[in-house]
Parts: structure tokens; sequence; C-alpha cells
């Protein structure tokens, strides 16, 4: 059934059921929204994305949602358990935890961010341009690569955040150099395959550049499974960024970051077990969420991704 | 010979899921296989390797078979343990699957996979030795020269006419009375399939097995087969002998046969085929 | 029979280059690791002159060490003389231990080595048969459970489980020990002869230190094999998956083969040789683990040798640590690429 598509007389709900779309942004609005609607079908992937945007709440609304500062010390209330004024007790300077868990998720969100803005277009033109463009390009990029990838995560970035020095920007530019090169091998196996492609050729014969190929055709069918590889990542990330914190790296104190957090509550663990628990789940919770949101993606995403 | 049909169908339902949104794929079928050859001919999606599937009872837990009967021999299938299943696969009844590249193991060279079957149903050290020699036998029987050598390469280095003569040595040693075959030529060049069906008549003759050959291929089941049984959607349209194929008198078969080209009597157009809804609520025509 | 030979010799020649070739690309990677961990080493917040003299020093001293390190001359030359120094063994000496940081290495490595081998094996017999019954459970529960484990390892912070573990196995119920590999009063009562405190002890005939090492060792070994059951059961059942739905499959039970049979027999035979490559993997991320389990378990491996030389600024003992792990990881790989081919009939 041909519905006619004029721009005033819709409301939203019939703009984005209306077929045929009326033009590349309106199919592109109608896939974007078919692709939510496949994406809420997921129980795991909402709870997942619950949790995330309950951390993006709080560290927004962090002077609102705690009246303690969560750098002030108060060493009379040091390591008190956690009881109706301090939710999740004090640390051993008599700091609220509580507190200091909803300040460290701005910590926590502002390394993801950064880090996605690094990693994702990085890894992606490298990976790209690698494997469209083939020849000594793809031998230098992989090799790069390669040099990277030749030593584990955590350990690369130990040794650029002892390198650079302690700091949270320092930090998330080594995070950043050890996430990149998955996403580039990932990049350059989809370019190498697209580079087969009867439509790219098509393309081609029509007398587009190499650059406006890769940047109006190869990149955009890309897009779909980097951006769950990058979800995905982002779990991992988390995980490295509070273990740099944890070894000192990172977030200097009194800044509050949830690995650092563990660290230090480590020697007052035995008797007062509230000061690492606490942000241990925080840690776990979010690392998870972005594991739930990213298995959903790759549902949603990639149709060739059976399970 | 006195003893009844092989396999015997009646009312032989497959849906995949169960309840409401159940999917039917094979909606009430009924025919019967005796020590014959029988084709069920029939376009990709009409059911046909299901059948053959239900019949040995090796369609995935999804799917729900269900039937008035479903008999092989005196056995009812349908209320058959695992167990019982698995002594009548391989034994009694075998399997030719379409493209031995697939349909072998790649990990295990041939012979093993071939000796392996007999092993399955002779158990004991004397077994051993006996699968062995048998390998070789059964091998020579598919018309395999060196079939020692031959017994150790791997199906990656064996080609496609060997692979399927080694697919169907590893059904046939164990002495089944039924061949199922789906679609076993369509994956061969065009003449290793008359070798190939050769061979496979000549076993089937010497060895008085029933076979149930799959296939979509019309002009291939008229001469290879004694009847053909005809499905489209799920459903059987017509079953007749192969000699009165050009007798058929339901549409669907009759825009079949016109659709196939011929040497003999050239047209200026293939015609193109008008399916009729109609034929989706006949119920099936039993011989 | 001439033709076959030449035939032969062509392909002799081709497997000759691609062997070349690899070993090419090993090379690039190696020379890159040195610059990566020279370049780590070089931006260290630390000055080597004072790593050698003290902080107490003259400016005629300084500048003699200044030029005997080396430091005067272009960062190229330094490069040089720096890969030359790693080619005949010479990674400098240890600020804190005084050490030369190649024999620091050599007693160090062991401890991880040991924690690893234990974490690979726990990581592989669980791991493995569980991926297996998942897959072959497709939707049922053990595949949720396999799930949920996989999901856990994947989430929750290594070092915090480290810490929650040692609260509740040591601290609460007395049921292994703690921080180190054995117990003070046994240290230095075994010779070490591989190294490997588990097999020394177990040569020696010291049941006691062995029972001590044991307990030192289950609970860190159990935690880090339990990330790679994580990932090594996600790969497993997702390669059996990918088995269970071959027509192959289908043939084997065709003949009258048992669902059991059928899996361990067929389907798994098939996944054998890809498994050898996640278990290559796995090794990296496990060196990773380690890293932060031997500090929390004060555990005297590679990874709290690394860690220290991290905090004291010790710029050889990064370097050295860091190169290390990375040609470690780089045999790893090269060692299961090579059993993947002899493996895989294949690729023969």
């Amino acid at each position: 059934m041909i519905t006619d598509v004029s721009r005033q007389h819709l409301s939203l709900g019939a703009w984005l059921k209306a077929d045929p779309p009326n033009g590349i942004l309106h199919s592109m609005a109608q896939q974007a929204w078919r692709g939510c609607l496949r994406f809420s079908l997921h129980p795991l992937g909402m709870l997942g994305l619950a949790i995330i945007l309950l951390v993006v709440f709080a560290a927004l609304a962090a002077p609102w949602l705690t009246t303690y500062d969560p750098v002030t010390q108060n060493l009379l209330e040091r390591l008190q358990p956690p009881s109706a004024e301090h939710w999740f007790g004090t640390d051993e300077f008599g700091r609220d935890i509580f507190a200091r868990i909803v300040y460290g998720a701005r910590t926590t969100l502002y390394i993801i961010m950064l880090v996605t803005i690094i990693v994702a277009p990085i890894g992606l033109l490298i990976g790209v341009c690698a494997g469209y463009l083939g020849g000594w390009a793809d031998e230098v990029l992989m090799r790069v690569t390669d040099v990277f990838l030749s030593l584990p995560g955590l350990v690369l970035a130990l040794g650029f955040a002892a390198a650079l020095g302690p700091g949270i920007t320092n930090a998330i530019i080594a995070i950043a150099l050890t996430a990149w090169p998955p996403i580039a091998r990932l990049a350059r196996a989809e370019a190498l395959s697209l580079k087969q492609a009867d439509f790219i050729a098509a393309v081609r014969l029509q007398g587009a550049s190499r650059w406006r190929i890769i940047f109006r055709h190869i990149v955009p069918m890309c897009l779909p499974s980097v951006i769950v590889r990058v979800t995905l990542s982002m779990a991992g990330v988390i995980l490295t960024a509070a273990g740099l914190g944890f070894l000192g790296l990172g977030a200097q104190p009194p800044m509050p970051e949830w690995g650092a957090m563990v660290s230090t509550g480590r020697e007052f663990m035995i008797d007062s077990p509230w000061v690492v628990i606490a942000p241990g789940i925080s840690i776990a919770a979010v690392s998870l969420a972005f594991n739930l949101v990213g298995d959903a993606l790759r549902d949603t995403l990639d149709p060739r991704g059976g399970e | 010979m006195s003893e009844g049909p092989l396999v015997t169908a009646n009312n032989l339902r497959v849906a995949f899921g169960r309840g409401a949104h159940a999917i039917p794929i094979v909606h009430g079928i009924s025919f019967t296989v005796g020590r014959e050859k029988v084709a069920i001919v029939g376009e990709s999606g009409a059911g046909k390797s299901t059948v053959g599937r239900a019949i040995m009872r090796l369609l995935p837990p999804a799917a729900h078979v269900t039937a008035d009967r479903l008999m092989f021999r005196e056995i009812d299938l349908l209320a058959a343990s695992e167990r019982q299943m698995m002594d009548l696969r391989g034994r009694h009844m075998g399997l030719i699957m379409q493209d031995p590249k697939y349909s072998l193991n790649p990990v295990v060279p041939v012979g093993e996979q071939i000796a392996e079957s007999w092993r399955l149903h002779h158990h004991g050290r004397a077994a051993r030795r006996e699968a062995f020699d048998r390998t070789l036998a059964i091998l020579e029987a598919v018309k395999i020269r060196d079939p020692g050598r031959v017994a150790k390469l791997y199906p990656h280095e064996i080609s496609g006419g060997m692979g399927q003569r080694v697919m169907i040595a590893m059904m046939l040693i164990s002495g089944p009375e039924l061949l199922i075959a789906d679609e076993p030529t369509s994956a061969l060049d065009v003449t290793v399939r008359m070798e190939v069906l050769g061979l496979l008549d000549e076993l089937i003759a010497s060895r008085g097995l029933g076979l149930v050959f799959i296939s979509h291929d019309l002009n291939l089941v008229r001469r290879f087969c004694d009847r053909v049984i005809i499905m489209y959607s799920g459903r059987i349209v017509e079953t007749l002998a192969a000699v009165e194929l050009d007798h058929a008198e339901h549409p669907y078969t009759r825009a079949l046969l016109s659709s196939l080209p011929s040497i003999h009597d050239q047209k200026p157009r293939l015609p193109v085929m008008m399916r009729d809804p109609a034929w989706l609520s006949q119920s099936g025509i039993t011989q | 029979m001439a033709t076959v030979t030449m035939v032969g010799g062509s392909a002799r020649l081709a497997g000759a280059r691609r062997l070349s070739g690899k070993l090419l690309s090993v090379a690039i990677t190696l020379a890159g690791l040195l610059l990566l961990t020279f370049l780590m080493g070089r931006l260290l917040p630390a000055d080597p002159v004072l790593a050698v003299t003290g902080s107490e020093v003259d400016k005629a001293t300084y500048d003699r060490v200044y030029q005997q390190l080396g430091l005067d001359l272009p960062i190229w030359q330094q490069f040089l003389s720096y890969v030359k120094n790693v080619l005949t063994g010479n990674l400098g000496s240890s600020l804190t231990t005084g050490r030369p940081v190649v024999d620091d290495l050599l007693t160090v490595f062991p401890a991880t080595l040991e924690l690893a081998i234990v974490a690979i094996l726990v990581g592989t017999f669980v791991g493995v048969p569980l991926g297996v019954v998942a897959a072959a459970n497709r939707g049922g529960l053990m595949d949720h459970v396999a799930r949920i484990i996989g999901l856990a390892g994947h989430s929750i912070p290594i070092f915090w489980l480290g810490l929650i573990a040692l609260l509740v196995f040591y601290s609460k119920l007395q049921w292994v020990a703690a921080s180190g590999r054995i117990d003070i009063l046994n240290e230095g009562l075994v010779t070490p002869i591989t190294g490997l405190m588990l097999v020394d002890t177990l040569l020696q005939g010291e049941w006691d230190i062995f029972r001590d090492a044991l307990s030192h060792i289950i609970l860190p070994g159990a935690l880090l094999g339990y990330y790679s059951v994580a990932y090594i059961s996600r790969m497993t059942r997702s390669f059996m998956l990918e088995q269970l739905s071959q027509e192959y499959i289908i043939a084997a039970r065709a003949k009258g083969m048992s669902r059991r049979q059928m899996i361990w027999n067929h389907a798994f035979k098939n996944i054998r040789v890809q498994l050898l490559t996640v278990l290559a993997l796995t090794f990296g991320g496990l060196i990773d683990g380690a890293v932060l389990i031997e500090t929390v378990f004060g555990w005297p491996g590679l990874g709290q040798y690394l860690t220290r030389g991290l905090t004291m600024n010790d710029m050889n003992v990064v370097m050295g640590s860091v190169m290390l792990t990375g040609i470690v990881f780089l045999i790893v790989n090269i060692v299961s690429d090579r059993l993947y081919r002899i493996l895989d009939p294949r690729t023969r």
C-alpha cells in the first residue's frame, strides 16, 4: 500500500512506518527506528542499557545525589560500616563511599568517551585503508598493528602509562593505544571482503576516486561490526582502566577512581570489607553492561551472526 | 516376495515449532516404498529432503513429526526409542547425501569413516579386523581402484565422483535394505553423474534394495526410477509409474514436464509455470 | 618420474618462500617491539644518570656518567647500541635489586610460568568441556550457565575477585595460604631445578613443601584460570556450534552413531586444531591477568617485577620485562601457528 508522504500531515509514528520512504534520510531514520525496536526485544541488552544510563545519570546528577563531598576528609568518621547516613560506609579517610562512587562514575565515563572518540575513527580508518588500498600501505599499516598487538593489552597500557607519567589523560592515551589494533584488524577484514563486491566495482567504473569509495561506500558498510566491536571493547577498557587505577597509574588521588579505591582499600579490607566491595561491584556492573549491550547490538546489527 | 513394503507412511506431517507458531513443512502425505526405486521429485522447499530425514528421524529437535502410521517394515518409527533408531540407521536404512565435500568428516581418512560404519553395528575384537577387510571389499564393489591407497586419503584429497562412491560404500557396508539418496548426483559433473547412477543401479539390483531417490531433476528420475512421487509445497500432488509420466494428469506435473527443454520437441519459448493456489488445498493422491 | 620430482621441488620452494616471509615478518615485529620498549624506557620520567650514580652527585661525575651511558649520542645511535646490547643478552642492571636484569628475569619468569601453566590447565579442563556441553545443549540449562560464567569472566575485575577470594578463602575459611609461593620457613630448602616450585619439590621428594606450594598456588592459579575459562568456553562453544550445523554430522548419525559419540569423536576432532590457537591467545590474556594477580597475592613473578619497576621508575627493569613479555607472546604465537599447520590435514 503506498501512502502519500507529505511531511506536514503525518504524525511521527506514521512517518516512521510510511512505505516507501521519501528520500535517503527518511529511509535511514526508518532503519534506525527498526533497529531500535529489534534491540528492545533483547531483555539482557535492555538491562545493560539501563545500567549505562544509570551510570550516566549518576555522573551528571552527582552533586544532587549526595550531599557529601568525595574529597574532603573527616577522620572522625573513618571506616564506618554502611548505615542510613553513609549508604556505602566510609573509607579510611572518612570520605563517604557512595559519594566517591557517584563522582567516580564521572571519571569512568570520561575515560570511556575519550577512548571511544580516539579509537573508533582511527582504528576504522587505518583498517579500511589497509584493506582497501592494499599493497605497501597494507604491509606498513599491518606491521604497525602487529607491533602493537605483540604485547598483551594491560602490559602495553602499563608501559605507556608509566612512560607518560601518572594522570588520567595519560592513562586515556595509553589505553587508547592498546584498544585500536583489534578495531583496525576487523575493519581491514571487512574492507578486504567488500573490495571484491560487485557494487564497488560498479562505482569504480563510474569513475569514483579511491577516497570517495572509501568514505562513502566502504566505511558505512563496516560501521555495524565496528560499532559492535567497539562496544564490546569498552568492557575491556573499563577493566584495563580499573587495573591501571589499582596499580596507582591513571587518575591520581584525591580524585575518586574505582580501581584506585580498591587498591587503597586493600589494607583495611579484612575488617572493613565494604571499602572494597562497592567499587568492585561498580566496575563489574558497568563492564557487564557494555558486554550485554554489545551482544545485543551484535544480534541486532550484524545479520550474519547467527546465534 | 510376500513381505510387505519397506516404508509405509500414512498422513505424515512435519512442522517446525509447536502450537500456534508452528510452521508446517509437510502437510499429511501418504506413500509406500517397497524393494523398488521410488523418486520424490519437487522444487526447492517442497519438503522432499524433510521427508527423507523424517523416515530416519534425523530432523533437528525443533521439528515435530506426526503420522497415523510411519513404519519401517514392522517397526513403528514414531514410537521407536533412540536406541532402536540407532540400530536401524546404517544397518537397515542408509542415507546418501548430496556433496561428499561436506558430508564426509574432513579430518578423518575415508577408509576409517567406512570402517566405523561397520564397527558401529558389530562389536568385539574380531569385528575390528573384519571391518578393515570389509572396507576394502566394499571400496572395490563401488569400483574404486587401489582401495588400499584410497582408504588412507582424506576427503579433500579425492574427487567428487570418488567421494560419492565412498559415501555409497559407507552406507552400504552394513547391508541395509533401504537407501535414501538425497540429491546424490546434484553436486557432480554430468559425466560423473551417469557413472555414479549406473553404479547405484547395479548395487541396488544385485542386493535387492529399496531406494528413495530425492531429486529436483525430473528428467533424471524418469529414466532411473520405477515410480515417481511429485511433491509441491509439502503435499503429494501425483504418484505414478515412471513410464507413465507423459500421461500425467495433475497440472503441476504437466507444467513441470513441459518446462523441460527438449532437443526433439523444440519450442520457440519455454512455458512459464502458473501456480494455482488450488493445488495447495488438494489432498495427496495415493497410489 | 622427472615430473614428480620437479613438482616436489617447486612445492618445496614455495614452502621455503613462505617460511622466509614468515621469518621476515617476525623479525620486523621483533624490531618494532624493541623500538617500542626503547621508547618506553627513554620516556620514563627518571634520569638514567641518577639511576646509576644516586641523587647526590657533582657535575663532573654526572657529565662523566652521562657520556659513559652514551646519552650524548643521537637518539638513533642510542637505539642501535640498545639493540646490540639486547642481542648480546645485556639488559642493564636494576636500580632496586642491583643485579643484572637478565638474572632477575631468570628468577622471576619461572614463577609466572608456573602460575600460567596452572591457569591454562584449569582453563582447558574446565572451559573446553563446558563449551562442548553448552553447544550440544544449545539454549538449555548448561548453555545459560556457560554464558553466565563467560559474562562474569569478562566483567568482573580480576584484582578485585582476587581480593575477595583472599578474604573468603584465607581470612575467613583458612583453607589456603596467603602471599608468596611458599611459607617463609620453607624458603631456600628446595634447590631450583626447573624453577617450577611444584615440579622441583616433587623431584626432590619434599612432600610437605609440595603441599605448601600447592596451597599457595591454588588460589591465584585457579583465579587466573577462571578468567581463561570464560574465553575458552565461549570459543569452544562457537566452534562446536559451527561444526554441529555441518552435513557430515548428519551423515555420521545416519550411520547409527549416538549423539555423544558424534559430538566427541567427530565434531570435537574438527575443532581441536582451532582450540590450539585459542589457547595461544589465552596465554596473552593470562600475562595481563598475571600482572594484577601477582600484585594481589604477592607472587614473586614477572608481573610483580614489572609493577615494582614502574613504581620505582626503574628503566631497565621496565624495558626488560616488557620485552620479555613480548618475546614470549611472539614465541607462543609462532609455535601455535606451526602446530596448526602440522595438525590440520587440510593445510598439508
